[in-house]
């Protein structure tokens, strides 16, 4: 009896070692593994990598990470044998997380095609990240209230159009009115909920943020990539109160009860017509579309700059991009080589290109793309628009440069503090200015 | 039938080391050092603990936001469940259908409750035109009305079991020898429960301690962090905070030393009170 007993957990310990010694060997073929950031168009992913493979016998398997949680996925996925190929940084601070792993593009085929060496992911070493995508934010408006609004007989402003919204005065000017005669104009308020729950406060500790830092590091004349940006005043603070409280004080919600709220009730709010501005990208356009029972005619979904009086006659949309490619060096060179392929084929061959246009709807930063070559939505056409026309410059992001995570939910949750009114604004500022420089000196 | 014993056992040890002591042992291992993945760790020393315990770790708010939490639900828990479970046992219409009722919030999961009671409470209080990111106080009531719906039916039915289990003839006895009813649960009734609040008291205990999803659900630590409980700030500084993935480790070896000390003390404490009848 003993016997058998021992020859049963040696069965077992063989078992379990042949089991475990599986996992080493690896097939000769390069597979290539992509992480997708965006699961709205994992499926069109997935239909490129078929299409690829039938094309030239290369394997691209798909695999995407369910919203926010893009990081976590990546950090899990990547201590596997089966670790991504490509996979995505969100800018610098991404970067410093993952230059481990991020391979040096310089030499690849696909930073010849990009059409502005700036926008590239660079640092003294080399190139570690691809930008595929360009989108630009800032205030997104239904024409066909506004329309309405300019035609009303007992319209006091001045202000004849949109065209002539050029200014924060003048933007603050039809605001008000326009809560004013809101009934005649069939909306509960003129901008969209803030959307300030936590994890949804994006649009205003990110994105709104982004014009006085940027306006701040212009004037200063500060170097973006040294540490000279751990300086941070918030000059222009007043600027950045006066368009808050003017989403706030005009907004479909009580500024009370904004900490409920997400993006995606703001977008329905739009679509649905019961109010006529929203500060968001082109990104929100399939938002705006999937709403049931949506109001918003697609002709009418426009987008103008986000004035907030500092330099507005020549200020433009916040255009770039926060989205970068990186090639996983701990890959076998094979695989390197076959994503590197992969990724140029998609951005420059005529049947990659046709689905980023059709399938993704990227705006991309590349010179393989004809100017008739854009995605067709609307608010990607205004984001085209707005960046070729003349006399305005384009405000680019420098909030990938913030100084953390921590610093923008912050800031988040300071700004829904300030709306519910139980923070000052003298108490943001300074708070903020504080995490700002302990942030940057992490 | 020794000789066997090894069979037995080793698939079960086999489980364990490879699912449990090998992944707390490398847990262990990386709280010492810097890291983005697993497999590129390098060694720092303590430096993720005193950056753990530094100011704007939140790791001490946490702590005590989460110690505060424990106590107020612990003591509701139980004490509203073994007052169900006494209403429970007595000769009532529809005790049955009772008994599942209060037991069915335990089956729905943590998200969902959380978002589902983020709902309700913000429904509440929007009659007074605020909301649960308002003060931290709504968030910390908001959590203990969760964990208390969620936990009492559960408790329940244990405290039920423990009831039933109590021998009649020593509660007549009290009766015959001129006790009161109070007197007779106190003296009587409660003492012979005490494996049952044993394992109450350690159920809730250990739960609340280690809350997440509820509070990632209801509250997600608002306003700022100020209801954030040590799970979910250990899972923010691992996730959220670029660099600190070191500094979530140090936060979890300290968060199962605590929970591991604290089960054991309240163990040996409720087990010293059982009563052998």
């Amino acid at each position: 009896m003993r016997k058998l007993s021992i020859l049963l957990v040696l069965a077992l310990i063989c078992a379990a070692l042949s089991g475990c010694g599986q996992g080493g060997t690896s097939s000769a073929t390069a597979t290539v593994r992509f992480l997708n950031f965006k699961p709205e168009i994992a499926s069109v992913y997935e239909e490129i990598a078929r299409a690829y493979e039938e094309e030239t016998g290369v394997k691209v398997v798909v695999e995407t990470a369910a919203a926010n949680t893009y990081e976590s996925t990546l950090t899990a996925k990547m201590a596997t044998s089966e670790a991504p190929t490509i996979f995505q940084v969100n800018g610098p601070l991404g970067y410093a997380n993952w230059k481990d792993f991020c391979k040096d593009l310089s030499q690849s085929q696909i930073t010849d095609i990009i059409t502005d060496d700036n926008l590239l992911l660079k640092t003294q070493e080399g190139v570690f990240g691809i930008p595929y995508v360009v989108e630009g934010y800032g205030i997104i408006y239904n024409d066909e209230i506004m329309r309405k609004f300019f035609a009303l007989p007992d319209k006091k402003t001045d202000v004849a159009s949109v065209e002539e919204i050029t200014s924060f005065d003048k933007l603050k000017e039809v605001v008000e009115e326009m809560s004013q005669k809101k009934k005649e104009l069939g909306i509960e308020g003129v901008f969209a909920s803030t959307s300030l729950k936590p994890g949804e406060d994006w649009r205003w500790q990110t994105h709104l943020m982004n014009l006085p830092v940027h306006y701040e590091f212009k004037k200063n004349d500060i170097d973006l990539s040294t540490d000279e940006t751990s300086n941070f005043k918030f000059e222009f603070n007043r600027n950045y109160k006066n368009i808050f409280d003017l989403y706030l004080n005009n907004s479909v919600t009580d500024k009370k009860m904004l900490g409920a709220k997400i993006t995606g009730d703001s977008m329905a709010e739009f679509a649905l017509g019961r109010c006529a501005m929203v500060q968001n990208g082109n990104w929100g356009y399939s938002q705006i579309k999937e709403v049931g029972g949506n109001k918003v005619r697609e002709e009418d979904v426009k987008m103008m700059p986000v004035y907030i009086g500092i330099e507005d006659e020549t200020e433009g949309l916040c255009i770039g991009t926060e989205n970068y490619l990186c090639i996983n060096k701990r890959a076998d060179e094979n695989t390197q080589k076959a994503a590197e392929d992969f990724l140029y084929w998609l951005f420059s061959s005529e049947t990659g290109k046709r689905y980023v246009n059709e399938g993704l709807g990227f705006i991309t930063p590349f010179n393989t793309f004809a100017v008739d070559e854009v995605p067709d939505d609307p608010l990607a056409r205004e984001v085209v628009r707005w960046m070729n026309r003349e006399g305005v410059d384009t405000i680019p992001w420098d909030f990938t440069i913030f100084p953390s995570q921590v610093f923008k939910n912050n800031l988040g949750s300071n700004l829904l503090q300030y709306a519910q009114g139980t923070k000052n604004w003298d108490t943001v500022v300074d708070e903020t200015v504080r995490d700002w420089k302990s942030e940057s000196n992490k | 039938m020794k000789k066997y014993a090894p069979v037995f056992l080793l698939p079960l040890t086999l489980a364990f080391t490879v699912f449990f002591v090998i992944p707390f042992l490398g847990g262990l291992i990386l709280s010492f050092t810097e890291f983005t993945t697993v497999d590129n760790a390098h060694f720092i020393g303590f430096d993720n603990y005193i950056k753990a315990f530094s100011g704007d770790s939140g790791f001490l708010n946490a702590l005590w936001f989460t110690v505060k939490f424990t106590v107020v639900s612990v003591v509701t828990v139980n004490v509203l469940a073994f007052l169900l479970a006494l209403l429970l046992t007595k000769p009532l219409k529809g005790v049955n259908l009772f008994r599942t009722v209060f037991f069915l919030p335990n089956l729905i999961g943590g998200i969902v409750l959380g978002y589902i009671w983020n709902v309700i409470i913000n429904g509440v209080l929007s009659y007074f035109g605020v909301d649960i990111t308002f003060s931290a106080n709504y968030g910390f009531w908001g959590l203990v009305l969760l964990m208390n719906w969620q936990m009492i039916g559960y408790m329940m039915i244990i405290y039920i079991a423990g009831l039933q289990s109590v021998d009649r003839g020593l509660v007549e006895a009290a009766y015959i020898d001129g006790a009161n009813a109070r007197s007779a649960l106190w003296h009587v009734t409660i003492p012979s429960l005490m494996p049952s609040v044993t394992i109450c008291t350690f159920l809730t205990l250990t739960n609340s301690f280690k809350l997440f999803d509820q509070n990632l659900a209801l509250t997600g630590g608002a306003p700022g962090k100020q209801t954030s409980m040590l799970a979910l700030d250990i899972y923010d500084t691992f996730y959220g905070r670029i660099g600190w993935q070191g500094v979530g480790q140090a936060k979890a070896v300290v968060f199962f030393v605590i929970v591991a000390l604290i089960a054991l003390v309240q163990l040996y404490f409720t087990r010293s009170r059982e009563v052998e009848v």
